[in-house]
């Protein structure tokens, strides 16, 4: 980082330096103000008096208490025009893609909140192909939702999938905590599909410091928001690993001696995390902003402070599971919720959707408790047998991730299902959509 | 003279500033910054210094800043005009606001200065009147608004002067009080009141009696609400609690309702903006809107405004409340100020309590939904304040410190539980863990079988039995296997069921379904228990299962179908042969 002016009053005398943060008698600083220690980018975290509290992003590690202290005068930004289409940064916003420096107008990142009135309601469905999203679990502009994984699931490949297939303007990666071959998989990816040029991509990988990371989010959104305002674009942001973010987070509260609330996370985990979430919107003008994010489990474990919290934030969230009967990945339909689907579903979508979704998973369920039976040595009905042949076919035909079909053929799919396995009654769809739909001859 | 300070210290939203004269706990101060003044509340005084919580970003703030106390603490504006408007949590106009992004330091007046409203006295002047007194109505939107003596004026006062009928602003004065020793005071259409005090402005609270019916069968039938009662909606992410919470706005039998999104989403409040100028009261044949007022302080906007929130949305309950209306009150989630609290407490390095929550927390939220109830007014009129709190504990675990000191404050406890939500049983009210203490009381339960049935209160009891003995049926059945129990044990299974999917399950996005009125609950309930009372044999589970499925099929689109319509009538009879036919094997 080189950034000095010649009347910027130098700092040379650190009173104080902890793991993550360093102090300094000064005047004059502003509360969330950037500044260089030695180099190293530093924020302003506290000031009591004269003396101003600075977080280090890159640590702490050799800073002297002679270290040379500048303040910048600015609240972190970024630079924003229209060419920042096709850029790889890291999280300062600065190019690694080896292209020219960014030259557009600072824009403060972490900006602020749409005033709730001037929103609209979301109401574009996103069509990714995916039945266990489109069918189950159907995304709309301007939501926000996370996948649900354990870290050996190929949740890189899904969001990947669905961020090309998603007919978005621009896709904009914010990759924390990223492996350098997941980083590369993102740029290939990309760059088959001949999408660079849609794609800007903040990048973090584990090879970075990881406080770094606390700036990717909110640089992935301020040019979100340049797009989707300015330039009245679908846009869609794509942040893995929130988990990693979070950790992150958790770092720098620990550090500055917080108290932790559950999981050793800072007592304020909802209100930051719901920061960055809640700037997807869908504006008045057309344009929108759709986040679609990764939040990594341990263990499955979804109580764990990280995921509870960003199941209270985001818009249901998608849960990947390898099932052992098909030998895939299929998106859970138990524990898969788009809390916007009705916004789109039976409207923008067939009439038939609803009921069709809702008795398809049911039939699913009641597969689960058959299997439950079979482990616990009790027999089976006829009833549960064919419960269980229909999840086995659900599940491949429907579930797994690498279906690519439209949405009627989703539903018709369902109906040809349901005549094969069951009744019309233990269907319990509504009658009139069981007479339009029901398949003719039941498929044998 | 109001007391001035600079800034010292900035810790993210708490500021400590250097006070130069006398300041009080809750008083409200300015924050010069940058052309703009950052309002914000005392929450700790420390000899010369005020620990003051900032309900703006902080960002960019300096130590040195000027700082301008106010006098006041937190204050309600109150007056014609509150019904229908977006409220941010001080009271923002936000459909004033211009851009569309919210602007740091943009306050503005709540209610519409230039606007002329009809006002009619509806008592002589030489009257004695005290707080709380109507003086005057104005009609907002359809609503008899009363125009009363301001709740700040302690003891009882003269009415010298009442201006006549005919059209003022709000500002206007129109009448003149004077006090014992003759001083006058002016009083106009609107008032001011801090909302973290409770208005006490009535004669006394009484305990609630009357069922407030909301249409959601689980709730009417089994744990009934009351007119000035109380309750809350605990639930895991995603259970539905936001759902059910916006059936009941939409459905409740109230005059007025009151939405405070308390950190949740921002798309949650855009539905109601959207629908509710759309939707119809189906009791009043008015829009939705018209009864409603909304407070939306988002989880994307500034924290400490988030407890202000709930404050300034019940304060306005208590001012209607006063007008001698019912009010149902609804905050979502009171676990976001609850941690709004935390996050404060936190930085001011207070000792904390479990889960590093205030230690006073119980008492905070106790002395909140104490401020609901049934009360009778100074002119013996009654009004009445039903609060509902939706409540989300950290990773659904009902044992940690907001749901147990919710528990505590609210007499009715709607459980929504994972379990069912998983298996899409909505509402995912846990028909075992819940409970309405209302039930309880006897002047509910008087009121039930005055207005209700005589037997209603014994059918709802018999339908918990019932319900009760399918879960040990159904656990039996899960232990021993389908064969390992007589069948008698799956009948009994299936007979709850049929009262959980025809009156525990109710689809909230259809239109018929979506709301069920006490009449049709009624009949719904006597018919399902018709089914429980009915003997019946099989010869194996697996018909017991297909019989009872077809039943529940049958009832499911009744309940689908209009009351007492063709299909309606139709597919009773259908039931009807049905519960002939294996009541004769
Ligand atoms: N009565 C219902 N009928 C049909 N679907 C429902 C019902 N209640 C909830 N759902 C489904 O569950 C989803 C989540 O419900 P809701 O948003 O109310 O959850 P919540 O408990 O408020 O969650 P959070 O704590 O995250 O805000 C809804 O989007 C809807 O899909
Ligand atoms: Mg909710």
């Amino acid at each position: 980082m080189t950034e000095k002016k010649a009347f910027q009053k130098v700092y040379t005398k650190l009173t104080r330096i902890t793991k993550a943060t360093c102090s300094v008698k000064a005047t004059g600083a502003g509360y969330d103000e950037l500044a260089l220690v030695n180099g190293r980018l530093a924020q302003v975290v506290k000031i009591i008096g004269d003396e101003v509290t600075l977080q280090i992003f890159s640590g702490t590690e050799g800073v002297p208490t002679n270290a040379e202290l500048i303040f910048l005068g600015r609240a972190p930004s970024l630079k924003v025009d229209d060419d920042l289409a096709g850029r790889f940064l890291n999280a300062y916003g600065e190019p690694i893609d080896g292209g020219p420096a960014l030259s557009g107008k600072d824009r403060e990142i972490g900006g602020p909140s749409v005033n709730p009135v001037r929103r609209m309601q979301p109401s574009q469905l996103i069509a990714t192909g995916i039945a266990g999203i489109d069918l189950n679990n159907t995304l709309v502009t301007g939501q926000k939702i996370p996948f649900f994984a354990d870290p050996d699931q190929p949740f890189n490949q899904v969001m990947a999938t669905v961020a090309l297939r998603a007919e978005a303007d621009k896709i904009i990666l914010g990759g924390m905590g990223l492996s350098n071959d997941d980083y590369l998989y993102y740029k290939n990816v990309f760059e088959n599909a001949g999408a660079l040029e849609r794609i800007i991509a903040f990048i973090n990988t584990t090879e970075n410091p990881p406080v770094e990371r606390l700036l990717v989010p909110d640089m992935t959104l301020t040019a979100a928001e340049y797009f989707a305002v300015e330039k009245r674009e679908k846009v869609l942001v794509l942040l893995t690993d929130m988990t990693l973010y979070a950790d992150a987070l958790a770092i720098v509260s620990n550090r500055m001696d917080q108290i932790p609330s559950k999981d050793n996370m800072p007592g304020s985990l909802y209100s930051d995390l719901a920061k960055i979430y809640e700037k997807a919107v869908q504006f008045p003008d057309g344009g929108s902003i759709t986040i679609i994010a990764v939040t990594s489990l341990s263990g499955g474990d979804i109580t764990h402070a990280i995921p509870d919290n960003t199941g209270y934030i985001t818009e249901g969230q998608l849960f990947l599971r390898r099932d052992t009967e098909i030998g895939k990945v299929i998106v859970d339909p138990f524990r898969s919720l788009s809390r916007l689907k009705q916004l789109v579903i039976g409207k923008q979508t067939r009439e038939d959707h609803s009921q069709v979704m809702n008795s398809a998973i049911r039939l699913y369920a009641d597969a689960a408790n058959a299997k439950t039976k079979l482990e616990n040595g009790f027999e089976l009905s006829d009833y549960d047998e064919r419960t269980l042949r229909y999840a086995r076919e659900y599940s491949e035909k429907l579930l797994a991730i690498d279906v690519n079909i439209d949405v009627n053929t989703m539903l018709d799919t369902c109906w040809m299902l349901f005549g094969k396995f069951f009744s019309k009654e233990e269907t319990a769809i509504k009658n009139d959509l069981v007479k339009k739909y029901w398949p003719e001859q039941p498929v044998k | 003279m109001l007391t001035k300070g600079k800034v010292h210290g900035i810790i993210a939203n708490l500021v400590i500033v250097n006070v130069y004269g006398p300041v009080s706990q809750n008083e409200i101060c300015l924050i010069s910054h940058d052309n703009t003044k950052l309002m914000a509340e005392v929450i700790k005084v420390s000899r010369d210094q005020a620990f003051v919580q900032v309900f703006e970003s902080t960002r960019g703030l300096r130590v040195g800043s000027d700082v301008e106390f106010t006098g006041s603490m937190l204050e309600a504006t109150l007056g014609p005009g509150i019904l229908s408007r977006k409220y941010d949590g001080l009271q923002n106009d936000l459909d004033k606001l211009e851009g569309v992004f919210l602007k740091k330091g943009e306050y503005n007046f709540p209610l519409n200065e230039d606007e002329k409203w009809e006002f009619t006295p509806v008592v002589e002047a030489g009257n004695m009147v005290e707080a709380g007194s109507w003086l005057g109505e104005v009609i907002e939107n359809w609503l008899p608004h009363k125009i009363m003596v301001p709740f700040k004026f302690s003891g009882s006062y003269n009415l010298k002067w009442i201006a006549d009928k005919g059209f003022y602003r709000i500002s206007e004065v129109i009448a003149v009080l004077t006090d014992e020793s003759g001083k006058q005071y002016d009083v106009t259409m609107v008032q001011k009141w801090p909302v973290k005090l409770p208005v006490k402005a009535y004669k006394n609270k009484t305990r609630p009696f009357r069922i407030m019916e909301t249409g959601v069968r689980v709730i009417d039938t089994l744990n009934p609400m009351t007119e000035g009662g109380t309750g809350f909606i605990p639930g895991p992410f995603g259970c539905g609690k936001t759902v059910l919470q916006h059936a009941l706005s939409r459905q409740a039998d109230t005059d007025m309702v009151i939405i405070a999104a308390c950190g949740e989403r921002a798309n949650e409040v855009v539905e109601i903006f959207k629908e509710f100028p759309e939707l119809i009261d189906t009791r009043t044949g008015r829009k939705l809107i018209e009864r409603t007022t909304i407070i939306a302080n988002t989880s994307n906007m500034p924290v400490a405004a988030r407890e202000a929130s709930v404050y300034t949305a019940m304060t306005i309950a208590e001012y209607y409340r006063s007008m001698g209306l019912k009010i149902l009150l609804l905050a979502d989630s009171t676990s976001r100020w609850a941690q709004a609290l935390r996050e404060m407490s936190n930085r001011m390095e207070e000792l904390p309590g479990p889960d590093a929550f205030p230690m006073d927390l119980p008492a905070i939220i106790s002395n909140y939904y104490s401020r609901a109830g049934y009360v009778e007014l100074v002119n013996g009129s009654t009004g009445s304040i039903t609060f509902i709190g939706t409540v989300s504990p950290a990773g659904g675990n009902l044992k940690e410190p907001v749901t147990e000191s919710t528990k505590k404050a609210a007499r009715c406890f709607y459980a929504l539980s994972q379990q069912r939500s998983d298996s899409k049983r909505y509402p995912a009210i846990d028909p075992i863990e819940s409970y309405s203490k209302y039930l309880e009381y006897d002047e509910v339960i008087e009121y039930i079988s005055a207005n209700i049935s005589s037997h209603w209160h014994e059918n709802v009891t018999r339908a918990r039995d019932v319900l009760m003995r399918g879960r040990e049926a159904h656990e039996q059945i899960n232990i021993l296997g389908d064969d390992g129990v007589p069948i008698d044990y799956h009948i009994r299974f299936w007979k709850s069921e049929v009262i959980d999917f025809v009156i525990l399950q109710q689809d909230a996005f259809d239109k018929i379904d979506c709301v069920t009125p006490l009449e049709r609950q009624k009949y719904m309930l006597d018919k399902v228990l018709e089914i429980n009372d009915t003997e019946m044999k099989f010869s194996s589970f697996e018909e017991t299962a297909s019989w009872f499925k077809k039943v529940i099929n049958l009832y499911k689109q009744m309940n689908y179908s209009p009351f007492e319509s063709e299909k309606f009538n139709s597919y009773q009879k259908e039931l009807d042969k049905m519960l002939k036919d294996i009541s004769e094997i």
